[in-house]
C-alpha cells in the first residue's frame, strides 16, 4: 500500500471515529451507558499509554501509577471545587485559608495536576531509579501506598478533607472534553516515542549496558521517562476525578495499578495502539458486556451455575493469567497498528477460512511501522 | 610517524573482593595503531576493557585519554586493608566517569557476547548511537522543531550502513541477521558514536576462518577510513598476528610481555603461559 | 510510659514481628531461588485464613483437625500456583514472571471476593490461643505469647533443614546457580516445589496466629501485611532467612511503638519509607549478597 493511500485510510478512520462520537452524543442521553463507558475507556487509555511509556518502552517496571493518578486527581479537585461549594465539601474540618478562594479553570487545572505529579516523580526519581528491576517495582509500589495514606491523613484535613475525600468536583461539561484531552496527550506521547529520545528509551529497555556504552546517560533518560509518564498519569487521574465527581484515597488502590497493567499487558508491552485498543476492549467488557456475569440468571427453572456477584472479576483475572501465560505478547506485541499489518492480518484470517494460508506471516496482529 | 599516545593506562589494578583480576597494568597506545591484547581465558582482558570504558572503577591506578584523565582511583574504605596490588599511595584522586561520559569523550566498544538492541532494526541500532551528539532538548525533539538535525542524523547513519555493507539489511530486526553480520553491526554501531579509539572484544569469536579473514581486512579498512586507533582482544592467533602492530600479553591479570607480533611469537614467557597451553 | 506498659508493647511488637518474620521467610526463600517477588504470597496468607473459616465455621470441624487441613490446603495452593503460573515462564523475561505473580495475586483476591464475599468474616476463635495469661504485671493472650516461640522454633528447624539435609543442600545450590545446579543433576522442580511448600506452611501458621486476635478477614486482608513482610525481607537482605526474621522484628516493633506514640495513621508510611531508605543506602539489605552483572 502506498504512503498516500495509507494516509487517506488513516484520515478516513479518524473521521469515522469522530463521526461515531458525534452520533453517540446526538443519540444518547446524558446518563447512558455508552457515553460513560466510552469516556472511562478513554481515561484508561491515557493511563495505560502513560504506563506503557515507562514499563513497555523504557523497560522500567513501575507499580506506582495509582499513586501518581491519586496526586493528579487530588490536585485537580482541590483547585477546581467551586468556591460556593467549598463550605459544603469541607464541612467537618473547614477549608485551608489559602484554598478558600481558589477556583481554577479545568484545562489549566489539568496541566497543574500533571505538573505536580511530575514534580513528585522528579523528587523521588533520582533515588528510586537507581534500583534494579524488581526493587524499583516494589519501591514505586511503596510510594503509591505512601501517597494514599498521606492524602487521607489528618494533618492534611483542611486540604484533602482527610478520609472523607473530596466531592463536587466539576464534570466534563462537554461530552467531547475527555476525548480531546486524551487524544492530545497520547499524540504527544507518540511524538516523544518516535523522537530520538524515544529511541534512547527503547535502547535502555533492550540493554542498559549497551545503551550506556552508546553514550546514553541512563540516569537522566530514565528520569525523563519517569517524569513524563507521571505527568500524564497525573492528567489521567485528574480526568478520573472529573469523571467520578467525588474521590477518596480508596479510589486509587494498588488494584487500580494492576487494572492498568492488565490493559498494558493485554495490548502489548511497548505498543501504544495496543494499549489504546485494549483499554477500550477491557473497559467495555468489564463495565458493560460482562456485567451479566455478576447477576444470577435463571433460564426456565435452570439456574445458570457460577453467576453471582464477583464472578466477573474472577473471569477477568483468569483472562489476564491466560494472556500472561500463553500470549505473552498481547494483542500487538511491540508493534504498532499499520494498514499493511491490518491487510496482512485480514489475509491471514481469510487464509484460515479458505485454506490458502501457505506462508504464515511471522508477525502477530498489526505489522511493524516506523 | 609521530608517537603521540592516545590512551595511557597507568598502574591499573582491579580487585574484586579478594580476587585481583587485573594487576598493575601499564599500556600505552599510540594514535593510529592497531594493538592486540591477548592472554589465556580468565587473564583479565575483558576486565581491563571494562575499566577503560568505565563499567568498573579501577581499584587503583589511572587511565588517560589524550592526556586527560578519564579514570583514577585508589583503594578506600574496606579495600584499604584488603588491597593486594602495588603502587598504593601513588594516586590520590577519585575520578570515576560513567560509561556514557567515556563514550562521549571518544572511546567506543563492542562486547564479547554481542549486545545489540535486539528487537530494534539495524537502522535504529545505529541511530541510537547518534543520540548522544544530539543537541535538541526533549521538548523540541518531541514537537519536531529540530527537523534538520534529525534528518542529518538519519543521513549519517545511512551513509555509515552503506559504507559497511549493511544498507540492504537496514530494516531487518537486529537479531535476525546472521552471526557475522551481527558482529559487523555492533562495530557499525560503535563507529556511529564517532570514536577516536575503538575497543573490540573478541570480534572473531564464533567466526569461521573465511569470515575472520574478511574481518581482518575490515579492521584495517575501518582504521584507515575512520582514522581510528584500535585495541582488540582476540583469541584467534592468526587474526591477532595478521592485524596487530603491537601486542600486549596478559596472564593472571599481569602483563607478561609486550612487542611486535614476531617478538611475541618468540617470547618464551608467552609460549609457556599461553601458546604452550592448547588454545 | 510505665515499665509494664512498655513491656506490653514490646511483647506485642515482638509477637506481630514474628508473624511478619514467618511470612517474610516465604518471600525471601522464593526470591533466593527464582529471583521472583512472589506478589501472591500475601494473598496465600489471606486464603489460609479463609480455609480456616471454611473448615471451622462452615463445617464445624474441630480446630486441631481444621488446622492440619488448612495447612495442607495452603501448601497445595502454593505448590499449584507455582506449577501453573510460574513454571511455564521459567525462561521468560523477569518482567513476565513478575506480571504473572501480580496476576495470581489479583486472581486470588477476586476469587476470595467471589467465594467468600467482600464482607469481612469473623475468624474462628481457637480457645487455647485466646486465653489470657499474666506474666508478672503484663497480661497477654496465649497467641501473642507463643507466637515468638513458635517462630523461633520454626526458624531453627528451617536453618537446620537447609544446612544439614539433602534437599537443603539442593536449595542452597539452586539459589547460588540455577543452571549449574540443574547440570549437577539436582531436580530443580522438586526443589522449587519444596521451597514453595515451606513458604506456604509458614504463611499458614502465620495466618492463624495473625488473625486469631484480630476481628475479621476480608479479601484484601493479605495485601498490606504481605507488602510489609516483603519490606521485612528486603530490609534483612532478600535471600537471607536470618535477615528476614530480623526485618520482621524491626518492622513489628517499630510499628507497635509508632502506634503507641499516637501516630497510628503513619505506621504503614514508616514501613514504606524504611523500605525506600534501605534500598537507597544498602540495596541488597543487611545480609544480602551483592550480585554483579557480567559485561
Amino acid at each position: 500500500m502506498s504512503a498516500k493511500k495509507k494516509n487517506i485510510c488513516t484520515i478516513i478512520a479518524l473521521i469515522a471515529l469522530g463521526v461515531f462520537l458525534v452520533i453517540v452524543e446526538q443519540t444518547t442521553t446524558e446518563s447512558s451507558m455508552m457515553r460513560s463507558v466510552l469516556q472511562l475507556s478513554a481515561i484508561y487509555a491515557l493511563a495505560a499509554v502513560s504506563m506503557n511509556l515507562l514499563n513497555g518502552f523504557t523497560g522500567l517496571f513501575s507499580l506506582g501509577h495509582a499513586g501518581f493518578m491519586a496526586i493528579g486527581a487530588y490536585v485537580f479537585a482541590i483547585i477546581t471545587i467551586p468556591v460556593s461549594k467549598k463550605g459544603n465539601v469541607y464541612y467537618l474540618y473547614g477549608v485551608n485559608d489559602i484554598l478558600a478562594n481558589v477556583e481554577l479553570q479545568p484545562v489549566l487545572a489539568l496541566i497543574i495536576a500533571g505538573v505536580v505529579a511530575a514534580a513528585l516523580a522528579a523528587l523521588i526519581g533520582a533515588p528510586v531509579l537507581r534500583l534494579k528491576s524488581d526493587y524499583f517495582a516494589i519501591a514505586t509500589l511503596g510510594f503509591a501506598e505512601i501517597v494514599r495514606i498521606v492524602v487521607a491523613s489528618s494533618p492534611l484535613n483542611t486540604i484533602t478533607n482527610g478520609s472523607l475525600g473530596l466531592k463536587s468536583i466539576p464534570g466534563f461539561g462537554s461530552f467531547y472534553f475527555p476525548f480531546i484531552v486524551v487524544v492530545v496527550c497520547i499524540a504527544i506521547i507518540i511524538l516523544l516515542i518516535n523522537s530520538t529520545y524515544g529511541r534512547a528509551f527503547k535502547a535502555i529497555r533492550e540493554d542498559e549496558i549497551a545503551a550506556e556504552a552508546m553514550g546514553i546517560n541512563l540516569a537522566s533518560h530514565k528520569q525523563m521517562s519517569f517524569i513524563t509518564s507521571s505527568f500524564f498519569a497525573g492528567i489521567s487521574g485528574a480526568l478520573m476525578a472529573m469523571y467520578l465527581g467525588a474521590i477518596t484515597s480508596t479510589t486509587f488502590p494498588i488494584t487500580l495499578t494492576y487494572n492498568i497493567l492488565l490493559i498494558v499487558v493485554i495490548g502489548g508491552m511497548g505498543s501504544v495502539t495496543g494499549s489504546i485498543v485494549a483499554a477500550f476492549l477491557v473497559t467495555f467488557a468489564k463495565e458493560w458486556w460482562l456485567r451479566f456475569l455478576d447477576q444470577e440468571m435463571i433460564i426456565g427453572t435452570f439456574q445458570v451455575p457460577f453467576l453471582r456477584t464477583g464472578f466477573r472479576m474472577v473471569v477477568f483475572s483468569i483472562i489476564l493469567m491466560l494472556v500472561v501465560l500463553f500470549w505473552r505478547k498481547g494483542l500487538m506485541g511491540q508493534k504498532e497498528f499499520s494498514w499493511d499489518g491490518l491487510v496482512r492480518t485480514l489475509k491471514k484470517i481469510g487464509g484460515i477460512f479458505t485454506g490458502k494460508n501457505r506462508k504464515p506471516s511471522a508477525s502477530e496482529g498489526g505489522g511493524a511501522s516506523e | 610517524m609521530s608517537k603521540e599516545n592516545i590512551l595511557k593506562v597507568c598502574d591499573v589494578t582491579m580487585q574484586f573482593g579478594g580476587v585481583v583480576a587485573v594487576n598493575n597494568l601499564n599500556m600505552e597506545i599510540n594514535k593510529g595503531e592497531i594493538v592486540g591484547l591477548i592472554g589465556p581465558n580468565g587473564a583479565g582482558k575483558t576486565t581491563a576493557f571494562n575499566t577503560i570504558t568505565g563499567v568498573y572503577a579501577p581499584t587503583n591506578g589511572a587511565i588517560y585519554l589524550e592526556g586527560k584523565v578519564i579514570a583514577e582511583n585508589h583503594p578506600s574504605g574496606k579495600m584499604k586493608s584488603a588491597y593486594k596490588g602495588q603502587n598504593m599511595g601513588k594516586y590520590h584522586k577519585a575520578v570515576l566517569l560513567t560509561p556514557d561520559k567515556i563514550t562521549k569523550l571518544g572511546i567506543a566498544r563492542t562486547f564479547q557476547n554481542i549486545r545489540l538492541f535486539k528487537d530494534l532494526t539495524v537502522f535504529e541500532n545505529v541511530l541510537i548511537a547518534k543520540h548522544m551528539n544530539y543537541r535538541a532538548n526533549p521538548f523540541s525533539a518531541t514537537f519536531r522543531l529540530n527537523h534538520k538535525e534529525e534528518k542529518a542524523m538519519r543521513e549519517e547513519s545511512l551513509r555509515l550502513l552503506t559504507l559497511l555493507d549493511l544498507e540492504k539489511n537496514k530494516d531487518d530486526i537486529a537479531t535476525s541477521l546472521p552471526y557475522g553480520k551481527q558482529r559487523h553491526l555492533e562495530i557499525a554501531r560503535a563507529l556511529a558514536t564517532n570514536p577516536k579509539l575503538l575497543l573490540l572484544d573478541e570480534p572473531a569469536a564464533g567466526m569461521n576462518p573465511q569470515e575472520s579473514d574478511e574481518l581482518m581486512e575490515f579492521i584495517h579498512r575501518i582504521r584507515d577510513d575512520f582514522h581510528l586507533t584500535i585495541l582488540v582482544i582476540e583469541h584467534h592467533m592468526q587474526l591477532v598476528m595478521g592485524v596487530c602492530e603491537r601486542i600486549y600479553v596478559l596472564d593472571y591479570g599481569s602483563l607478561i610481555a609486550e612487542g611486535t607480533p614476531e617478538e611475541i611469537q618468540n617470547n618464551p614467557k608467552v609460549i609457556e603461559a599461553y601458546l604452550g597451553v592448547d588454545e | 510510659m510505665t515499665t509494664s506498659i512498655f513491656l506490653q508493647y514490646c511483647l506485642a511488637g515482638i509477637s506481630i514481628g514474628s508473624i511478619y518474620a514467618l511470612i517474610a521467610i516465604g518471600y525471601t526463600m522464593v526470591y533466593g531461588i527464582l529471583r521472583l517477588i512472589n506478589f501472591a504470597h500475601g494473598d496465600i496468607f489471606m486464603m489460609a485464613a479463609y480455609f480456616m473459616i471454611f473448615a471451622m465455621v462452615d463445617h464445624m470441624i474441630p480446630w486441631q483437625i481444621s488446622m492440619v487441613l488448612m495447612i495442607l490446603a495452603t501448601i497445595a495452593l502454593g505448590v499449584v500456583i507455582e506449577k501453573v503460573a510460574y513454571k511455564p515462564l521459567r525462561t521468560a523475561p523477569r518482567m513476565s514472571i513478575m506480571i504473572s505473580a501480580i496476576g495470581v495475586s489479583y486472581l486470588l483476591q477476586n476469587l476470595a471476593t467471589y467465594l467468600f464475599s467482600a464482607l469481612p468474616k469473623q475468624y474462628p476463635s481457637i480457645p487455647v490461643l485466646n486465653q489470657t495469661i499474666w506474666l508478672g504485671d503484663v497480661s497477654t493472650s496465649i497467641a501473642t505469647f507463643i507466637t515468638p516461640i513458635i517462630t523461633i522454633a520454626f526458624v531453627i528447624l528451617l536453618m537446620l533443614l537447609i544446612r544439614y539435609t539433602k534437599v537443603g543442600m539442593a536449595m542452597r545450590a539452586v539459589s547460588k546457580d540455577f543452571e549449574t545446579a540443574r547440570l549437577m543433576g539436582i531436580k530443580i522442580n522438586t526443589v522449587i516445589s519444596v521451597t514453595f511448600a515451606i513458604g506456604c506452611f509458614l504463611a499458614a501458621v502465620g495466618s492463624m496466629l495473625y488473625f486469631t486476635p484480630r476481628p475479621s478477614v476480608f479479601p484484601l486482608a493479605g495485601s498490606l501485611p504481605g507488602l510489609k513482610c516483603f519490606v521485612a525481607a528486603v530490609f534483612g537482605g532478600i535471600g537471607s532467612i536470618p535477615g528476614a526474621v530480623l526485618g520482621g522484628f524491626v518492622i513489628g516493633l517499630s510499628e507497635t511503638f509508632i502506634k503507641a506514640a499516637g501516630y497510628s495513621e503513619f505506621s504503614d508510611v514508616f514501613t514504606f519509607i524504611l523500605l525506600i531508605a534501605v534500598l537507597m543506602v544498602k540495596p541488597t539489605g543487611l545480609f544480602g549478597e551483592k550480585l554483579m552483572e557480567k559485561v
